[in-house]
């Protein structure tokens, strides 16, 4: 978990400044070697080490717009995924789908730029399963803004009638963009959600990876043992802007501060001190964990940028006979002949 | 409306925009905004910038991520004769909503023989070119330019930013007000020179279906809209060096559609280049093209569409380029009438 957490991190402090190449002074989101929106998700590591470290290869897991912490525990190919952020040819979607769009298929990782709607296909993955009878189960990831969501609820509701091996995690920052959750909720805790569809629903206050754990554990072997899905709410913390460029003029200073304050490294740091484990192994976990990102930093960075035809394959895996090049040479002439 | 008369000021569209909802709104309580960070934050593309600061939060109203109940609900508030102004950031995001756009927002007027009226602005950005992918770059106006029902406005300056949405307020219809995000003028995706215009202090409005001549030529005409409009005066501009004098049509509504602005202008070029950011098939260029056809077969020497191959956006710099159509692409069709 550890490991996880802090590649996770580290992954992203350097995305953050590749990304920033090119977009300073003035920033420009379509300038620089990473191109489009970055969501980054410092703070909020907890919430995909502590219960993606219980699930094994087979297991699907949806992510939000805010993927790479979750891609990372859940074993997304770190490389590829490195090129596909970095639009290259030999991404994990060959450059088409970018940072909100991973796909890696080898470890049943998806995620979409729509809010709740991971959710669905989830639930879908979870029938999958069900209906083969294997024990692989499903994880949908969503934030606290995207539980007001139609398909979300719909989601709940489909799970529970058909007895489905999901998990909902809901990631709860406190915002929604500028929104903040009491503006735009009435629950407070929003496992609560989970009372309407008779199903168990568990909150976790403190973004602790190890109650993170513990709480998922149970979620997740309720889900592997056939009893159905759970919704589980960790509170976690947003340390940056929405997405990169957000001023978050918005967002008061003490709450940016406290979101500072409350690090989950450095809780786990401290518990894994408190078992024993002594700082250098801490460090050693550390610097991997450094070397791994930078490795694939580098890596992504020597790929091939794709040729600009590649953007005309890939609509089918199967093209229709006839439909081979989406731009084909029309000329029309009308006229008096 | 001259450049240094007293009314006018220079406004980037976003401000255009905003100034003729705020008078909109100080004009009418019947109006008010609904959106995700609309108040707060003013819009992710500052469509509404110090709105809240004027009209508090009763009036700009924060929503939950909740599109089919506020959408939906800004249908049932117009339909009690509120006039809801409603935004979803990026068109993109429409199809969560689908129902209540579609079947609802557009057909209630219909389905109730004209007894039930829908008087709201739905507003949306739209359009690519700053690589963020197939799920936040599209256009779509021939999505929703195909359902009967809906009026469909897309502005290109600031002149037209304001006169088109004062209009859609005052509209007793439905009308989906699509912006390009890259037309904007906000700061972290600049936009290109043409969209600042000078725009006056007063309300005015411009008409639905009307198109306006941004450039007149004698050789071909080039029918377009929203950020293809300063693409193709480009175009134009670079070909003027060559000698080829090319008119430039910006139809600022999709629906009502000005065919006759159009037809006229091709009865005098004989040339027809039709651009469109949206998809090729089944879209805004086929229609212009038939619609054409359909008026005056006869003036047509020849006819060019430029529009996005039916491909997803992709996310990658060079294949985005590749599909997006640019001055070269709008250029290289225009030479190909000649
Ligand atoms: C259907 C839909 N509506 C709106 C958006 C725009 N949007 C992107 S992220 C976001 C806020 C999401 O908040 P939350 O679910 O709390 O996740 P967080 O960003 O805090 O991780 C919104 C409104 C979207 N992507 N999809």
């Amino acid at each position: 978990m550890y490991e996880n957490i802090v590649t996770a991190r580290h992954y992203e402090e350097r995305l953050q400044e590749e990304y920033l190449e090119g977009k300073q002074p003035a920033f420009d989101i379509s300038a620089g070697p990473i191109p489009g929106e970055l969501h980054l998700a410092a703070g909020q590591e907890a919430a995909a080490a502590g219960v993606c470290q219980h699930l094994r290869d087979d297991d699907t897991v949806t992510a939000t717009h805010r993927p790479h912490h979750v891609a990372i525990a859940k074993g997304v190919d770190l490389e590829r995924m490195t090129a596909e952020i970095f639009g290259r040819q030999t991404g994990l979607g060959k450059g088409k789908g970018g940072h909100m769009h991973l796909f890696d298929p080898e470890v049943h990782f998806a995620c979409s730029g729509i809010i709740a709607e991971g959710c669905p296909p989830a639930a879908g993955a979870g029938l999958a399963a069900k209906k083969r009878n294997e024990d692989s189960v499903a994880v949908a990831y969503l934030g606290e803004g995207a539980i007001d969501q139609g398909a979300f609820l719909e989601s709940l509701n489909f799970a529970a009638v058909f007895d489905l091996p999901v998990v909902f995690v809901i990631e709860d920052n406190d915002w929604a963009i500028s929104m903040p959750k009491e503006r735009v909720t009435d629950v407070e805790n929003g496992a609560k959600r989970a009372d309407g569809f008779e199903m168990p629903g568990a909150r976790v206050d403190a973004d602790d990876a190890v109650e993170i754990y513990e709480v998922a554990g149970e979620a997740i072997g309720r889900a592997r043992d056939r009893n159905g899905p759970t919704v589980l709410e960790v509170q976690v913390h947003r340390r940056m802007g929405h997405f990169m460029g957000d001023p978050q003029t918005y967002r008061p200073e003490e709450d940016q501060e406290a979101a500072a304050e409350r690090d989950s490294i450095e809780r786990l740091e401290r518990d894994l001190r408190n078992h024993g484990v002594d700082d250098e192994r801490i460090e050693e976990i550390r610097e991997a964990a450094h070397e791994r990102v930078e490795a694939a930093i580098e890596w992504a960075k020597e790929q091939p940028k794709p040729d600009p035809s590649d953007a005309h394959e890939d609509i089918f895996v199967n093209p229709p006979s006839g439909v081979t090049d989406s731009e084909p040479d029309f000329e029309f002439a009308g006229g008096d002949d | 409306m001259s450049e240094n008369s007293a009314e006018t000021r220079e406004l980037t569209m976003s401000r255009a925009m905003v100034s003729a909802i705020a008078h909109e709104m100080r004009e009418n309580d019947e109006v008010f905004y609904m959106g995700e960070d609309v108040a707060d934050y003013g819009g992710i593309f500052d469509s509404t910038e110090g709105l809240r600061e004027e009209f508090g939060y009763d009036r700009v109203m924060d929503v939950p991520i909740s599109e089919t109940a506020y959408l939906g609900a800004a249908v049932g508030a117009a339909q009690e004769g509120m006039r809801p102004i409603a935004e979803l950031m990026f068109v993109d995001f429409f199809g969560v909503a689908m129902d209540q756009i579609y079947n609802q927002m557009a057909k209630n007027t219909y389905m109730s023989g004209g007894n039930v009226s829908v008087p709201m602005v739905l507003t949306a950005a739209v359009g690519g070119t700053y690589n963020d992918a197939a799920q936040h770059s599209q256009t779509l106006y021939g999505t929703f330019a195909h359902i009967p029902g809906l009026k469909i406005v897309v502005p290109s300056t600031a002149y037209e930013a304001k006169g088109l949405m004062h209009n859609a307020i005052r509209d007793d219809d439905p009308v989906l007000y699509m912006f390009h995000k890259r037309l904007m003028g906000i700061g972290w995706l600049p936009a290109p020179d043409g969209p600042k215009t000078p725009v006056p202090e007063t309300d005015y409005t411009i008409p639905f279906g009307s198109a306006d001549v941004k450039r007149t030529g004698d050789d071909v005409t080039i029918v377009t809209l929203g950020l293809h409009v300063h693409r193709a005066l480009e175009a134009a501009e670079g070909l003027a060096a060559d000698g080829i004098d090319a008119e430039v049509v910006d139809l600022r509504s999709l629906v009502p559609l000005d065919t006759d602005t159009v037809v006229e202008s091709v009865e005098k070029t004989g040339n027809l280049v039709v651009v469109d950011e949206d998809y090729r098939s089944y879209g805004v260029t086929g229609e212009i093209v038939a619609s054409v056809a359909d008026e005056a077969l006869a003036a047509l020497d020849s006819v060019e569409r430029v529009a996005l191959p039916d491909v997803p956006i992709p996310y990658s710099r060079p294949m985005e380029n590749e599909v997006v159509p640019d001055v070269d692409d709008i250029a290289a069709a225009v030479r190909r009438t000649q």
